[in-house]
């Protein structure tokens, strides 16, 4: 090999990573509004699309960033991690699906719990990761959330969930199934404890989830423009043979029929939950 | 092609079929076909077997939504005596889809809630194919928490394609009534018994299936998602429905090796249909057995073990 040809290869890598350096995905398109957004000020805007103020999708460790206080965070349940039980299999294994969703998301599942504080309140939080499997809920989730309760119940303190999901997980079949009514079960004994548990929906929350533990907040609440329901509109439309009437199923829908107590803009959440939190734990307005 | 059989068991309708026609011309001629009648019987019996020792996840879904599968109201009527039905949610209405009450079992007052698919057409339309509403799940709740008051044991019979999903189901809450009964059922103060009779649909059925004891008839079908539904999402298609079926596990053996059903109990050679008094018999003989057994707990352990083996599903 001459000295030419060992250079050569180290300059076009150089060139590689040049480019990769360019400015490329500092941008973004507002999913409803078409508006070409700049990155860095999304994030202060919390992902509201600063035009027409859709609430973007974040992911589960970004939104319990933006909700907790910096310090004293800590996670929790990290040893729960899938277990593939029924050898699922469709045209894909189920434990291929399940690698592929880990590093894509960097997550070893939907759900990520933490215990942390809101504004110097300790609570417990958790947030669904949609990226991960459209957020569906199996073992893990189940899991996650019951133990992250669990320590809500026993030490007394709030517990908050974020939830952004499509349903239970069908690769997990009736083990799915049943984490609908584990999560109930905890969320009961908060409930008879007088342990607040504030449930945030947000887009979207379908099928198992919200059967169960996304509708028993002792305080529902959705963000602007969520959807949340237990059937999917286009299974709405195949079994009635109709369209479906404008907003149906979006948050002021759902405040409209009753379902939900209010809803939050994004940029006001972490003042009103803790505002909200701190009356029924009948401490010092924040 | 006949109905009352499934495609699978068209073999035993053709011996049927024919051991029909014997009797037929038996009746009206003096030759005695008793032996060849027996005979074919016999080797009815022997292919009925054969065929249902054989059957594939997706064929045990057929059998759990044959026409004549019997359905709630046949198990209340032959299970249970002095049967009263109270309706309404005090809210809204009362969800034909759901039928509940007081009755005795073995003499014993117990309150049964269960859905109910009905048989005729007309029934079907009124009880909506068995897909209750949110009324129905609340009428159940309410049942469920007077049981409670009156310490009466509470059984539950399964059977439904899925709680409704249409606009004024989601209009008044069908998620939250679900849920609500999911979280109450965990700590009600009265033995839970929760049998599957024919088919278990996801929400819509756990939310009338969470307690002590979970039975399941032997084809009967417990799922997450239907297996066509399941089929639509993953392979696009619902002509994969059998093998969605296969891959979900959705029979009661699988989900007893999973440690979520306590108790499958057997049906009649060729499924309860054939024999629906016999079928009634040994559900009634279990469900005596079980709430015995679970009358004797203390209260307060019966719903600490209910409440850790939520806990540990999946685990």
């Amino acid at each position: 090999m001459s000295w030419l040809d060992k250079i050569i290869p180290s300059i076009s890598r150089t060139e590689t990573k040049r480019s990769n350096k360019v400015p490329e995905g500092l941008w973004e398109k507002c999913v409803k509004c078409d508006a070409v957004l700049y990155k860095p000020e999304m994030e202060k805007t919390l992902d509201v699309c600063p035009k027409c103020d859709h609430h973007m999708r974040v992911g589960a460790r970004a939104r319990l960033n933006m909700f907790l206080d910096p310090q004293n965070r800590q996670e929790l349940a990290t040893e729960v991690e899938p277990i593939d039980r029924l050898k699922f299999k469709d045209v894909k294994k189920y434990k291929d699906r399940l690698t592929a969703a880990q590093k894509e998301t960097g997550e070893k599942d939907a759900l990520v719990a933490m215990r942390g504080e809101l504004k110097g309140m300790p609570i417990v939080a958790v947030a669904f990761e949609f990226a991960f499997h459209g957020g569906s809920m199996g073992y893990v989730v189940g899991e996650r959330f019951t133990r992250a309760a669990t320590i809500a119940l026993k030490e007394n303190i709030p517990f908050v969930c974020f939830s952004a999901t499509g349903g239970a997980r069908m690769q997990e079949a009736l083990i799915s199934l049943m984490q609908m009514a584990k999560t109930s079960a905890v969320i009961e004994r908060l409930k008879m404890q007088g342990t607040p548990y504030i449930s945030v929906m947000t887009d979207p929350v379908y099928g198992g989830v919200s059967a169960s533990l996304a509708l028993l907040g002792d305080l529902n609440i959705c963000e602007p423009g969520s959807r949340a329901g237990f059937a999917g509109p286009s299974i709405i439309e195949q079994t009635i043979r109709q369209k479906l009437p404008k907003g149906f199923q979006r948050a002021e829908f759902l405040l409209e029929h009753g379902a939900i107590d209010m809803i939050i803009h994004r940029r006001d959440m972490r003042d009103k939950l803790a505002s909200l939190l701190a009356k029924f734990t009948r401490k010092a307005a924040v | 092609m006949n109905l009352n059989y499934l495609d699978f068991e068209q073999p035993i309708a053709e011996l049927e079929g024919k051991i029909e026609e014997l009797q037929l011309v038996g009746n009206s001629s003096d030759v005695n076909l008793a032996d060849e009648i027996a005979r074919l019987r016999e080797k009815s019996t022997k292919l009925t077997e054969n065929i249902y020792s054989k059957l594939t996840a997706w064929d045990i879904v057929k059998v759990a939504r044959h026409p004549l599968r019997p359905y709630t109201s046949d198990y209340i009527s032959r299970v249970f005596t002095d049967f009263d039905e109270l309706h309404g949610d005090r809210h809204f209405g009362d969800d034909r889809a759901i039928i509940g009450g007081v009755a005795r079992l073995d003499g014993k007052p117990v309150m049964v809630i269960g859905e109910e698919k009905g048989r005729t057409v007309h029934e079907k339309v009124m009880r909506n194919f068995g897909m209750p509403r949110p009324e129905g799940y609340r009428k159940a709740l309410r049942l469920m928490e007077m049981a409670e008051r009156f310490k009466l044991p509470v059984l539950t019979l399964i059977d439904t394609p899925g709680a409704y999903p249409g606009i004024d189901s989601e209009e008044r809450g069908i998620s939250e009534s679900i849920a609500q009964n999911l979280a109450v059922m965990s700590r009600l103060r009265t033995p839970i018994i929760c049998t599957v009779i024919g088919e278990g649909s996801s929400g819509g059925a756990l939310a009338i299936g969470v307690g002590d004891h979970l039975n399941m008839l032997q084809y009967s079908t417990y799922f997450v998602i239907s297996p066509e539904g399941c089929a639509n999402i993953i392979w696009k298609t619902v002509t994969k429905a059998p093998e969605a079926a296969q891959a979900m596990g959705v029979t009661s053996k699988v989900l007893q090796d999973l440690g979520i059903v306590d108790e499958t109990i057997p049906e009649p050679l060729g499924g309860a249909h054939r024999n629906l008094d016999e079928m009634a018999s040994k559900l009634q003989e279990r469900l005596v057995s079980q709430v015995d057994r679970l009358s004797k707990e203390p209260i307060d352990a019966l719903l600490e073990r209910r409440y850790q083996r939520l806990m540990s599903y999946g685990n």
